[in-house]
């Protein structure tokens, strides 16, 4: 055994020249055998955004909500206090409202769950690939307009002389006019393509072999749908409510515009920072939805929802 | 090492949660007291070049919203003041722009203008610097809202009333009194429209002033705990006839036109704007009285650039600036020599005083009863913005 032997380097005029060992160089090498730190490098960029400029201003922000505010001068008095908390948790108006959101938000997930799952159904099993692509484009169109247009529209739709008045009075029927069902119809309308699309996506996943499987067994269409279908499509669509549920829980500028004397939790967020210029308390009642759907999202996360996402 | 960095990064995360809520702390604290004792000027020294100017949209217009639509560039050829400005949308948000320091101008309506006086926002103006001052009506100086103790904080702009709009159709006769949104509201009910702010308790304590004198309201931005609550459960019963509320003007217009309101409050640029297009409805001032509102420029307490912001004060007063200005919105000027640059005041009853006594303006309610009571404390402005949220329910 000679030294030489055991020297892995090549020796000079023979093979590939060895490339000079430069700082960049070094740090690729450096960076190439070090995974985690080249993850590291990656992602501190948009890790500090997520949590400097999102996560922390939102918790400083809701932090505001243990302080009070002077009422005359405006000014926020930095003490520490539960009295929002109390207010918001006790108060019969903020029990009221929080009802009726939810109870507007539950029955704009279950309007549009059942009008997303036939379209879903047929965009992903039916329809031809070119009627497919148009039908996602249709889904999509909506998304291209101003929030503010598409709930403006409904508005005028909705009002004593709207287009719905006119369909609707040869039959003896009327508008709702404004008010909580205006909101729920509007809401419904604004949300649906951020329902169909992630049940679309979930549906596509189903393998059309299963569905082929239970037809051989004599599984007729409905007991298909029911067995094989929901069952695979279940996170999917649990997905699908995260959003209307959530967008509704928080919405304040529909119930604004079609929403007649009515208020929800976003209304009144808006009028403690607007009008009353009482951040503290709009603070504590922002905790509220957070809460809600937290409580939400935990109970849906072991049904794998959360990945459809 | 998983958990390690874990660990870190949970700890650099605390880290800067806690130095962003000390910061907070720290811009909390380091208000101070206000303090309302400045002087006023006593002479006026040369322009800075520059003022910077917070108002209501359409107060400040310089011809880039509409090139017809300009009295900005006059002045700042006038003065060589060159103008920045800044709108806003509600009361509230022009008392904490003001706090930013960064304006040397602002012009406030009677809601705001207490606040930014007690907050030391705003400086006493010595109005003898202003020569356009004179000419303005003197039912809009010296009130509680634009200034302390007889000492002027700023100059009056426009001023409207908030009246009563109704549907032709609906009412073939003129209704003369605000019983028709009040005691009468459940005639037309789903089709009562209110305005959407807290002051709007105002309007109820105006209607109770006149049919509940046992109460004895002299204010209506004077209320004690027992006329507060009058006229918060008599907005409670209003509201079961309310179809809805608003504060964007747009919105009223829009359910005017199509009769999914036919009677509540408004202003005249509202029926103006309907009168155009033809639709059936008409303002009246009830006998009652109305609210309104009266707004005042005023000059903030470290201006930087004090003496143009004088300049621009004088101006705005002068009667053709005046004129453009306050026709744009769709109010009334605050002198008769603006009149002649407009065609339109008599719709505004400019002038009339019998007629803007029976206004109550904007004013911030306080603790200390605006009416000069001592003897009992009044219901404050962050307790009628809480009893509207519960109003509304």
């Amino acid at each position: 055994m000679t030294t030489n032997a055991t020297a892995p380097t090549s020796p000079p005029g023979r093979g590939i020249p060895r490339p000079k060992a430069t700082t960049a160089r070094r740090t690729s090498v450096f960076l190439s055998t070090h995974p985690r730190t080249r993850l590291a490098l990656l992602l501190s960029a948009p890790l500090f955004w997520l949590a400097l400029v999102y996560v922390v201003a939102l918790a400083a922000l809701l932090v505001t909500a243990f302080w009070s505010v002077d009422s005359f001068t405006g000014q926020i008095t930095t003490e520490w206090t539960l009295d929002n908390i109390i207010t918001v948790l006790t108060g019969s108006l903020y029990q009221t409202v929080t009802l009726r959101t939810i109870g507007v938000a539950l029955l704009v997930t279950i309007i549009d769950v059942a009008l997303a799952l036939p379209i879903a159904f047929y965009m992903a099993k039916v329809a031809s690939p070119r009627a497919r692509r148009l039908l996602v484009i249709a889904v999509l169109m909506p998304l291209w307009a101003s929030y503010l247009v598409k709930a403006y529209a409904w508005r005028s739709v909705l009002s004593q002389d709207g287009i719905l008045e006119w369909v609707l009075a040869p039959f003896g029927l009327h508008t709702p006019g404004y008010g909580l069902t205006a909101t729920i119809i509007t809401l419904s309308y604004l949300w649906l393509p951020y329902v169909i699309l992630p049940i679309y996506a979930g549906l596509e996943r189903v393998p059309d072999s299963l569905l082929e499987a239970s037809a051989d067994l004599g599984g007729k269409s409905w007991p298909t749908i029911r067995h094989v279908v929901l069952p695979l499509a279940a996170p999917a669509i649990i997905a699908g409510t995260i959003f209307s549920f959530s967008l509704s829980l928080g919405d304040y500028i529909t119930v604004n515009i079609v929403g007649g004397a009515s208020q929800m939790l976003g209304n009144l967020v808006y009028t403690n920072v607007g009008a009353a210029n009482n951040l503290p308390l709009a603070a504590a009642i922002a905790l509220i939805p957070i809460a809600i759907i937290f409580g939400y999202l935990a109970l849906v996360r072991r049904t794998g929802a959360l990945d459809n996402l | 090492m998983m958990r390690i960095s874990r660990t870190a990064r949970r700890g650099v995360t605390v880290g800067l949660a806690i130095g962003s809520v000390a910061l907070l702390t720290a811009c909390g604290t380091t208000s101070g007291t206000p303090t309302a004792t400045e002087e006023a000027l006593t002479e006026l020294g040369d322009g800075e070049g520059q003022v910077s100017i917070l108002a209501w949209p359409g107060y400040v217009e310089d011809g880039t919203n509409d090139p017809a639509v300009d009295w900005v560039t006059p002045f700042e050829e006038e003065t060589g003041c060159q103008v920045t400005s800044k709108t806003y949308g509600t009361s509230d948000e022009a008392v904490n722009l003001m706090k930013t320091g960064e304006y040397d101008v602002v012009a406030a309506s009677g809601d705001a203008t207490l606040r930014l006086i007690a907050g030391g926002e705003v400086q006493p103006v010595n109005t003898d610097l202003i020569p356009n001052y004179e000419g303005i009506y003197d039912f809009l100086k010296e009130k509680e809202w634009n200034s302390v103790d007889g000492q002027s904080y700023g100059v009056p702009h426009g001023y409207g009333a908030n009246l009563l709009m109704y549907n032709t159709d609906v009412f073939t006769e003129a209704p003369t009194s605000w019983d028709v949104v009040f005691d009468k509201a459940s005639e037309n009910a789903g089709k009562v429209t209110a305005y959407d702010s807290p002051i709007y308790i105002a309007d109820a304590a105006v209607y109770l002033m006149a049919h509940q004198p046992e109460l004895g309201i002299e204010n209506p931005y004077a209320l004690d705990e027992e006329q507060f609550q009058a006229a918060v459960d008599l907005l409670k019963e209003q509201r079961q006839s309310i179809g809805e509320y608003w504060s964007d003007y747009l919105k009223e217009i829009q359910a005017f036109e199509s009769g999914d309101s036919v009677v509540g409050t408004t202003w005249q640029v509202i029926q103006n704007v309907l009168a155009d297009s033809g639709a059936p409805t008409d303002v009246v001032l009830p006998e009652e009285g109305a609210t309104g509102w009266s707004d005042t420029w005023m000059v903030a307490s470290d201006a930087a650039n004090v003496n143009c912001a004088y300049e621009w004060l004088d101006y705005i007063a002068s009667p053709e600036a005046n004129a453009q200005a306050t026709a744009y919105f769709g109010e009334a000027p605050s002198s008769d020599a603006a009149c002649e640059f407009r065609e339109d005041c008599e719709a505004y009853h400019a002038g009339d005083e019998d007629y803007a006594s029976q206004i109550w303006y904007w004013t911030t309610p306080i603790a200390e009863c605006v009416d000069g009571r001592t003897d009992v404390e009044c219901v404050d402005y962050a307790q009628w913005t809480e009893a509207w949220s519960e109003i509304k329910g």
